[in-house]
């Protein structure tokens, strides 16, 4: 666990992001956090990034994943069929 | 059955994540509903009938085949973002550069999928499976980790990892950073 009191890096901001979005970091995280984003133009566009990311998969159809990782679980599918009968 | 009707549509999306053809999530999809039905009565403790549902063609698909890789722990532990891109004191030296906004000029909507289809499938099986589920298919963190039968933990890790690499990989398409 991180140190309270100390403030945040920028190294360390890029891997609590996902517990951010989460709401999976104590109150006092959070504020630490919420205080170094809003003094650092970097991590805001970090954060922005990663929104977009997310918004962006969120966008992703069953015909924009490549063939292989379609024909990887049609594969699985196929075998636990094939023990199953 | 008013229930099959609810959930069937979202039942075909799911499958047909993860299957080639639309007649084989079909099938994926029918086999489920025989699961269901012959299961029905260890629903009962179950939260929602939706996750217990999705977990049960999760397993389907899992059962067999995933074996070979069982080993498959969190997947890499590599960083968010590369060391080399802070200073010693941990703050950026490379920042990102912007491209959140004009993303939409430099790269169609179609090139973008691209990307982060082809990024997807470079990811290790338990990050993919996280990140499908959540951001694609929508479930919430809650409901994957019913479904996948993980920890929360394990689903913030996993979910971290696989959409640090997925935005890692926009980022390079874009030629930023």
């Amino acid at each position: 666990m991180l140190k309270l009191r100390r403030e945040l890096v920028c190294q360390e901001m890029v891997e609590l992001i996902t517990d951010y979005l989460e709401g999976a970091l104590s109150r006092a995280q959070r504020r630490r956090f919420e205080t170094h984003l809003a003094g650092c133009e970097n991590c805001t566009e970090y954060l922005k990034q990663m929104r977009a990311t997310i918004n962006a998969t969120g966008r992703l159809r069953a015909e924009d994943l490549t063939p292989e990782m379609r024909a990887e679980f049609g594969d699985l599918y196929r075998r636990w069929r094939s023990e199953e009968d | 059955m008013e229930l099959v009707s609810r959930y069937h549509a979202s039942l075909l999306r799911l499958a047909r994540i993860y299957v080639a053809s639309s007649a084989v999530a079909e099938e994926v999809a029918q086999d489920t509903w025989l699961a269901v039905l012959r299961g029905l009565d260890s629903f009962a403790e179950r939260s929602t009938f939706k996750t217990w549902l999705l977990q049960i063609a999760v397993n389907r698909a899992r059962s067999t085949g995933v074996r070979e890789h069982r080993s498959v722990s969190i997947g890499d532990a590599g960083p968010a973002v590369d060391a080399s891109r802070f200073d010693f004191s941990g703050a950026w030296m490379s920042p990102p550069q912007h491209w959140v906004e004009d993303s939409d000029d430099r790269l169609s909507a179609d090139a973008l999928a691209a990307v982060i289809g082809a990024a997807l499938n470079n990811l290790p099986q338990r990050q993919r499976e996280v990140v499908l589920l959540r951001d694609v298919d929508g479930l919430s963190g809650r409901e994957v980790c019913e479904v996948l039968e993980i920890s929360e933990a394990n689903q913030r890790v996993l979910l971290h990892r696989s959409r640090s690499r997925l935005r890692q990989a926009i980022e390079a398409d874009l030629g930023g950073g």
